[in-house]
């Protein structure tokens, strides 16, 4: 068994707005080292709503309720005297939808680097810039326009700046809210091989609701139903071997239809 | 797509051209026509303005060049003359002024209600910004003639070393920033929240704090709408009428220092119209003012236009 890099121990997350809420329903869950888990589920499960808590997204939200305690390398997230904006540094996360900011894509790279000072000199954030790039894949069809507005690449391309701007500021794990289900199917396949390849070097927590690409790229799988963890299992013995009734018919039956195009591929 | 014939009500007609989908074809030819003609309505109502302002506006340009009554300071229509200028200087100053004053502020605000505030206080703080910005200017101009203008004379003045009633162009400067500021914070506030959330997410999730992230990248991706508002206020400050003439003094003469009394250029009209429009060259000359007024307001939203157009496509949010 290798290292958990990050844990989570009876995690609620309630939203208490006009009508409470209980999104995410106790949670244990403990994430391996580089290891890529998908949380699978259908819609309005709580997948999004847990992944946002491990990184105290809700915090800047009003009326959202969080019980339990997220660990991150052993360390608790929540109940802590570490600032927020350090604990966000060492967990990435990258939104469903493609979010370039209104910066150049060089300074969407440089940005967290910026923010933490983690360069000498300017031609050390010039390499770093270009070693993430790199990474997703995204330099050579890039490296003329640096400087251009980041908002004019396509969406695939922003998903994998997004993937860069987050892995810049090396965190202890990835987490990724169903980054391909906002694009066409060849730029979603795009990020899909990016992904795969991160996988081999990053602990990596993949929100989808498509099992097929769960299949193609998980390790490890979490279903999650109602805010509560019906079944979790390595990825062979979850899609050949489901123990619950529910992930049976979940990943049997054909509740997939809204991936039926991308899948298709 | 494909025609759908209406159910048991359409009649008999299988031909798919019943008369009732003649009738209402003709119905949304009629709308079509109807609608456009209101859109032009606009359009056409600007060049009628305009066209009847610069109409009435010749004889004076008839009588004297343009530059002379751009930039002569003599104002003295018993005497027939005509210079702007005072007001065009008093106009300047009251619009800097005001915006220089009012913008910050207004940003800062709008920053404080969209990003910080919560719950409650959120609630209360941006229904008394709205309420400010319904009340009627005339009413700021008394507040102001009781409050701020003995503040200005008495206090404000004298602690710089000059001398002042209190009437002049710091003061309606100062009333102007309070009157647009509520209208700059409500569409300020408008533009930062109809930013996706992903964007605060993405920058947040990378380590930044909320600071850094309305800095770096809140306000630049709410720029163009922050951009607009701020240029509303300016086009509102320009045009002002009812606090300028209350409380601006109403001598026009250059002014020489912010205490000064003065005059821009719709208290120019608002001052003289009554008594002096009975004499046709100064007719001429106040309605030239209008169309200086028009002229300028709208050069303003045009540039304003270009450059908000520039920077959505260069950050495409909004």
């Amino acid at each position: 068994m290798t290292d958990t890099v990050l844990e989570t121990e009876n995690l609620a997350v309630t939203y208490t707005g006009d009508r409470r809420v209980e999104a995410v329903k106790g949670v244990d869950l403990a994430f391996p080292e580089n290891r890529l888990t998908a949380i699978i589920g259908p819609s309005g499960c709580g997948k999004s709503t847990y992944l946002k808590a491990l990184d105290r997204l809700h915090d800047i939200q009003p009326n959202v309720e969080i019980t339990g305690e997220v660990y991150l390398r052993g360390e608790p997230v929540y109940d802590t005297d570490e600032p927020a904006p350090e604990i966000r540094k060492q967990v990435g996360y990258v939104p469903q939808e493609p979010t370039a900011l209104p910066l150049s894509i060089y300074e969407n790279v440089a940005y967290g680097l910026r923010i933490h000072g983690l360069f000498d000199s300017k031609d050390d954030l010039d390499e770093l810039v270009e070693r993430h790039l790199r990474k997703v894949n995204l330099f050579e069809e890039v490296s003329d326009r640096l400087d251009a507005p980041a908002a004019g690449l396509s969406t695939g391309q922003i998903q994998r700046l997004c993937l860069a701007r987050s892995l810049a500021v090396e965190p202890d794990v990835l987490l990724c809210d169903e980054v391909t289900s906002a694009l066409d199917p060849i730029s979603a396949e795009n990020v899909e091989e990016t992904l795969a390849e991160l996988a081999e070097e990053y602990t990596i927590v993949m929100v989808t609701h498509s099992m097929d690409q769960a299949k193609r790229l998980a390790d490890e799988v979490v279903f999650l139903y109602l805010g509560e963890v019906v079944e979790t299992n390595d990825v062979r013995s979850f899609f050949e071997d489901p123990q619950h009734e529910r992930t049976k018919r979940f990943v049997s039956g054909p509740t997939d239809d809204e991936y039926a195009v991308s899948d298709a591929t | 797509m494909g025609e759908h014939s209406g159910g048991s009500g359409s009649g008999a007609g299988d031909d798919g051209r019943s008369p009732r989908i003649g009738r209402r074809l003709l119905v949304e030819r009629l709308s079509s026509y109807w609608l456009r003609g209101a859109g032009y309505f606009a359009v056409g109502l600007f060049a009628a303005i305009v066209v009847a302002l610069l109409y009435q506006s010749l004889p004076l340009l008839a009588e004297y060049p343009l530059s002379e009554v751009l930039l002569s300071s003599n104002w003295d229509p018993a005497q027939n003359q005509f210079g702007f200028f005072p007001a065009i200087v008093g106009t300047v100053y009251v619009t800097i002024l005001s915006m220089a004053m009012g913008a910050p502020i207004a940003v800062l605000a709008a920053v404080y209600i969209a990003e910080y505030a919560e719950g409650r206080t959120r609630t209360l703080v941006s229904s008394f910004i709205d309420v400010l910005a319904a009340i009627p200017s005339v009413i700021f101009g008394l507040v102001a003639l009781v409050v701020v203008v003995p503040f200005v004379g008495n206090y404000l003045a004298p602690a710089v070393g000059a001398d002042a009633t209190g009437l002049g162009i710091l003061t309606v400067s100062l009333v102007m920033a309070i009157v647009v500021t509520p209208f700059m914070i409500s569409l300020s506030v408008e533009s930062l929240e109809a930013l996706p959330d992903e964007l605060r997410e993405s920058s947040l999730g990378v380590g930044a704090t909320e600071w850094e992230t309305i800095r770096s990248v809140l306000l630049r991706a709410a720029g163009p709408g922050i951009f607009s508002a701020v240029l509303l206020g300016f086009g509102r400050v320009f045009g002002a009428t009812i606090v300028p003439a209350m409380l601006i003094g109403g001598q026009t003469q250059l002014p020489d220092s912010v205490f000064s009394t003065g005059q821009t250029l719709p208290t120019l009209i608002v001052n003289d119209f009554g008594e002096l429009m009975s004499l046709p060259l100064t007719q001429s000359a106040l309605i030239f003012v209008g169309l200086l007024l028009v002229v300028v307001v709208w050069l303003f939203n045009f540039a304003a236009m270009l450059v908000r157009r520039r920077l959505q496509r260069r950050w495409q949010y909004q």
